[in-house]
C-alpha cells in the first residue's frame, strides 16, 4: 500500500517542474549565448566598417581550409567519444577524447600557421582594419579554443580516473556541447570571412 | 519498483545535505569574506555599492561647485584635491573633465548596475523563488570578487598623477584612444578599460547565475505566472546583460588594440600638433555603434530592477493586487526587446544617414507605450488602495514621479529633428538623470528600506526615512528641473565654464540654485547612512513579516541561515498579490497558503485547484513515511 502510493506520488510530482534543467548545463548555454553576442558584435563591426570603404582586399590564407577540416573532424571524434561514454565503452572514450584534444591542438597550430602566411603576404595586425579584423576574429576564437582544450583535458583526466561513464555524463556533455559550439563558430567565421573579403 | 526505491532515498539524502549546511559554521573568512551564501554576497554588493555612491556623489558636488560658483575660492579643498586645484583656488579644467567622467562611470556601472542588480538579484531571487541558494554559489562569489577587483582598479585610477579617465563615461575615440590627446587618456584610460573588462566578467557571471536560478531552482508550485514582479524584472535584466555586455567587451577590446598595439579600428586621418598619425582607415562612428548597442540596454539594466522592486512595494503597501500583472510582465519584456533596437538615437547628430534617423525615432517613441503601461498600472494600483506610507513606499512613489517627468522629455529627445537643438545640452542631462539616475536610485533606496528587516533582522528608523525622502525628493527636482531650461537655452554639457560666453551669463543664478540643491541632496544621504549603520546594530528588532507581505522571503526565520529555510522549502499555491481579497480574514494571503485553507475567499476556479492540492498533501505524508 505504502509503496504503491509512493509510486503515485512520483507520478504526480515528476511533471511539476517541467522546465528545470541541470543548472550547470544551463549556465553553459547562457555562456555560449554571450560568446555569440561577442562575435556578433565583432562581425557586424566588420560589415559596418567594410561598407565605409578604404578597405584592403586580400586572399585568405589557404591553411584555414585545412584547419576547418581539422576542427570538423575533432567534432566527429568528440561526438563519438560521447556515444562511447553512453555505452560505457571506456577504452574508446579515453582514446577518442585524447584524439580530440590532439586535433584541437593541431587546429591551434594551423591557425598560427595561417597568421604566418598572412604576415608573409604583408598583411599585418597593425595596418588596414581589414587585416586587423582577421587577426582579432581568429585570435579571440583561438582563445576560446584554448579554454575548450583546458576543459577537455580536465575531462580526459576524469575519464582516465574512470569518473566519466554512462551514469556520470554531465561534465562530458557540457564539454561536447562547448566543443561543437566552437567548431560551429569557426565554420561561421570561415564562411563569413569568405563572403565578406 | 527499483526507481521508486531510489527516489525517496535521493530526496532524503538531499534534505540531509541541506540540513548539514545550515549547521555548518565556517570561519570568519568563509562566512563573511569569501562566502558563497547569496545573502552575504548581496550585502557585500550593497555596501560596496553604497561606498561607490558616496564617492560618485561627492565627485558630482565638486564639479557642481565649479559650475554654480565659478568665481569662488576653493583652496579650502586643498587637503583633498591637492594638485588638482589651480593656484587661484579653482578646479583644474582637465580634472573637471575627469570628475564628470568618473561620476558617470561610477554611478552607471558601479552603483546602479552592480550595486542595484548585484544586491537585489542576489538577495531576492533565491528567497522569492524558494531556493536554498543560487545555482552556483562559487560563480556568485567570483562575481562579487571580480567586481571588487574592478572597483579597486577604478579607485586607484582616481589617485594617479595624470588623473583618471576624462573623455566622458562614453569614452569616445579618438579622444580616449590617443594618450597624447589629454592627460586622462593615458594611464587613467588604461586602468578604466582594465577595470571595465573585469567588471563585464563579473556582470556576466552574475547574470548567468540569476537566469539559471530563476529557471531551474524554483520551488514546487512556483510557476512563471506566480513569480513576483521583482523576479521577472531581475530575470529580464540578466538577459539584457548577457546579450549586451559582450558587445561592450568587443568595443573595449578593439579600443585596447588601437591604444596599445597601433591598430586603426577607430582612428583615421588624425593630425596632432601638425604631425599626421600613421593610423588609416578606422571609423570612430563604429565605436559609437558598438558602445551604444550596450549603452542603451544598459539604461534598462539600471532601470528594470528598480521598476520590479517598486511593483512589489507599491502592491504591498497599497494592500491591493498589482494592477495588470501580465501587462507588467509584458511591458517589461517589450521594453527589454525594444532596448536593443534604439541605440542609434544617441547618434542622431554624428552624421548618420537621416533615413536611419527616422527609423530609430519611430522605434524610440514606441518605448513610450510599455513605459506608459507601467505608469498607468502603478497609478491604478495606488488608486483607492489602503496606502501605508512607509519609507519604502514613499521612495517607490518618488520613482513613479521621476519615471514620468523624465520619460516625457525622452519623447522630445527621441525625435531626430528636435535632437539637433537639444543634443549634448543640459536638457539631456536633466532627462537621463531623472528617468534613469534618480528613478533607479529611488528604486534601490526603496528596496533597502523594504528588505532591510530581512537583510539585518532589524528595522530602519521610519522618521529618519521620511526626512531622507523629502529632502532627497525635493532636492532631486531642484537639481534637475532647472536643467531643462538651461538645456533649452543651449548650454552644452561637460563644459568647464560658460563665463566666456555673454549669452550664457544670464543663467548663473539658476546654476547656483542647482549646485546648492545638489549639496543639500548629498547631505541628505548622510541621514540615510547614519540610519543604515545605526539600525544594523541598534534598530528595532524586526517581526517575521513586518509589511504583511505575501512573498516567500517572509516565511524564513528573522535571520535566515545558510539554506534559507530550516526545514522544508515552502510550496507555493497562489500568486504573490492576494492583498485585500474579498472575504479573506486578513488583508493578505501569503503564497504558501493553500486554497484549501482559505475557502472563504476562493474564486470558483481556485476551488477546483483544491483537489490538486489535497492530492499533494496526502502524497507528502506518504513521502515522509517512505523515509
Amino acid at each position: 500500500m505504502e509503496n504503491s502510493s509512493a509510486g503515485e506520488f512520483k507520478l504526480i510530482e515528476e511533471p511539476e517542474k517541467p522546465l528545470a534543467m541541470e543548472p550547470r548545463k544551463f549556465s553553459m548555454w547562457l555562456f555560449m549565448g554571450s560568446v555569440i553576442m561577442l562575435f556578433a558584435a565583432l562581425t557586424s563591426a566588420y560589415i559596418v566598417r567594410e561598407a565605409e570603404g578604404n578597405w584592403v582586399y586580400f586572399e585568405m590564407p589557404p591553411v584555414f581550409t585545412i584547419s576547418t577540416i581539422v576542427i570538423l573532424l575533432s567534432s566527429v571524434t568528440m561526438q563519438w567519444a560521447y556515444w562511447s561514454a553512453r555505452k560505457d565503452n571506456l577504452g574508446n572514450l579515453k582514446l577518442l577524447l585524447t584524439i580530440t584534444a590532439v586535433l584541437g591542438f593541431a587546429f591551434l597550430v594551423l591557425q598560427w600557421e595561417g597568421w604566418t602566411q598572412l604576415v608573409a603576404a604583408k598583411i599585418y595586425f597593425v595596418g588596414n582594419p581589414s587585416g586587423s579584423f582577421l587577426y582579432v576574429l581568429t585570435g579571440v576564437h583561438a582563445l576560446h579554443i584554448i579554454s575548450a582544450i583546458v576543459f577537455l583535458l580536465i575531462v580526459v583526466v576524469a575519464a582516465y580516473r574512470l569518473q566519466v561513464h554512462a551514469k556520470k555524463l554531465v561534465q562530458l556533455e557540457m564539454c561536447t556541447t562547448y566543443w561543437h559550439f566552437l567548431g560551429g563558430l569557426w565554420l561561421y567565421l570561415f564562411v563569413f570571412l569568405l563572403l565578406y573579403r | 519498483m527499483a526507481t521508486i526505491d531510489i527516489h525517496p532515498h535521493t530526496t532524503t539524502h538531499h534534505d540531509d545535505h541541506a540540513h548539514e549546511h545550515e549547521h555548518h559554521h565556517g570561519n570568519f573568512w568563509t562566512n563573511y569574506v569569501f562566502s558563497e551564501d547569496h545573502k552575504v554576497i548581496a550585502k557585500q554588493f550593497l555596501i560596496t555599492g553604497m561606498i561607490w555612491a558616496l564617492i560618485g556623489g561627492v565627485l558630482s558636488v565638486l564639479f557642481r561647485l565649479q559650475l554654480g560658483f565659478p568665481d569662488a575660492d576653493l583652496s579650502w579643498l586643498k587637503p583633498i584635491l591637492g594638485g588638482w586645484l589651480t593656484p587661484e583656488g579653482k578646479i583644474d579644467p582637465e580634472f573637471y573633465l575627469a570628475l564628470v567622467t568618473m561620476h558617470g562611470t561610477i554611478m552607471v556601472f558601479f552603483v546602479l548596475t552592480a550595486g542595484l542588480s548585484g544586491t537585489f538579484s542576489n538577495f531576492l531571487i533565491p528567497l522569492q523563488v524558494g531556493a536554498r541558494d543560487m545555482a552556483s554559489g562559487f560563480m556568485n562569489m567570483l562575481s562579487y570578487w571580480f567586481f571588487f577587483v574592478s572597483s579597486v582598479i577604478m579607485f586607484i585610477s582616481l589617485f594617479i598623477s595624470t588623473g583618471p579617465a576624462s573623455g566622458g563615461w562614453v569614452i569616445y575615440p579618438p579622444l580616449s584612444a590617443l594618450p597624447q590627446a589629454m592627460q586622462g587618456s593615458g594611464l587613467g584610460m588604461t586602468l578604466w578599460l582594465v577595470a571595465m573588462a573585469i567588471f563585464i566578467a563579473s556582470s556576466l557571471l552574475g547574470s548567468i547565475n540569476y537566469i539559471s536560478t530563476v529557471i531551474n531552482m524554483r520551488t514546487k508550485g512556483m510557476s512563471f505566472t506566480r513569480l513576483p514582479l521583482t523576479i521577472w524584472a531581475f530575470f529580464f535584466t540578466a538577459i539584457i546583460g548577457i546579450l549586451s555586455f559582450p558587445v561592450l567587451f568587443a568595443a573595449a577590446l578593439l579600443l585596447i588594440f588601437d591604444r596599445s598595439f597601433g591598430t586603426s579600428f577607430y582612428l583615421s586621418d588624425i593630425y596632432i600638433g601638425g604631425e599626421a598619425l600613421p593610423n588609416q582607415g578606422g571609423s570612430p562612428i563604429l565605436f559609437q555603434h558598438l558602445f551604444w548597442f550596450l549603452g542603451h540596454p544598459e539604461v534598462y539594466i539600471v532601470l528594470l530592477p528598480a521598476l520590479g522592486i517598486t511593483s512589489e512595494i507599491i502592491a504591498t503597501n497599497s494592500r491591493k493586487p498589482i494592477f495588470g500583472y501580465k501587462a507588467m510582465v509584458g511591458s517589461m519584456l517589450f521594453i527589454a526587446i525594444l532596448s536593443f533596437v534604439v541605440w542609434a538615437h544617441h547618434m542622431f547628430v554624428t552624421g548618420m544617414n537621416p533615413f536611419l534617423g527616422s527609423i530609430f525615432t519611430l522605434l524610440t517613441l514606441i518605448i513610450a507605450v510599455p513605459s506608459a503601461v507601467k505608469i498607468f498600472n502603478y497609478v491604478t494600483t495606488l488608486w483607492k488602495g489602503n496606502i501605508r506610507f512607509t519609507s519604502a513606499m514613499l521612495f517607490s512613489i518618488g520613482l513613479v514621479s521621476f519615471f514620468l517627468t523624465g520619460g516625457i522629455t525622452g519623447i522630445f529627445l527621441g525625435n531626430s529633428a528636435i535632437d539637433i537643438q537639444l543634443h549634448d545640452t543640459y536638457f539631456v542631462v536633466a532627462h537621463f538623470h531623472l528617468v534613469m539616475g534618480s528613478a533607479s536610485f529611488f528604486g534601490m533606496v526603496a528596496g533597502v528600506y523594504h528588505w532591510f528587516p530581512k537583510m539585518f533582522g532589524r528595522m530602519l528608523d521610519e522618521k529618519l526615512g521620511y526626512i531622507h525622502f523629502w529632502l532627497t525628493f525635493v532636492g532631486v527636482y531642484l537639481v534637475f528641473f532647472p536643467m531643462h531650461y538651461i538645456g533649452i537655452a543651449g548650454f552644452p554639457r561637460r563644459y568647464y565654464s560658460w563665463t566666456n560666453f555673454e549669452t550664457f551669463s544670464g543663467f548663473a543664478d539658476l546654476n547656483m540654485l542647482v549646485s546648492a540643491a545638489a549639496i543639500l541632496t548629498l547631505s541628505a544621504q548622510f541621514i540615510f547612512l547614519f540610519n543604515f549603520i545605526y539600525s544594523i546594530f541598534r534598530g528595532k528588532v524586526a517581526p517575521a513579516n513586518p509589511w504583511n507581505s505575501n512573498t516567500l522571503e517572509w516565511t524564513t526565520p528573522r535571520n535566515p541561515g545558510h539554506g534559507n529555510w530550516p526545514g522544508e522549502i515552502p510550496t507555493v499555491y497562489r500568486w504573490p498579490y492576494d492583498y485585500s481579497k474579498p472575504g479573506a480574514k486578513d488583508d493578505f494571503i501569503p503564497q504558501h497558503i493553500p486554497y484549501s485553507e482559505t475557502p472563504e475567499s476562493n474564486f470558483p476556479h481556485e476551488n477546483e485547484l483544491i483537489k490538486l492540492e489535497l492530492n499533494n498533501e496526502t502524497i507528502k505524508v506518504e513521502g515522509k513515511h517512505g523515509h
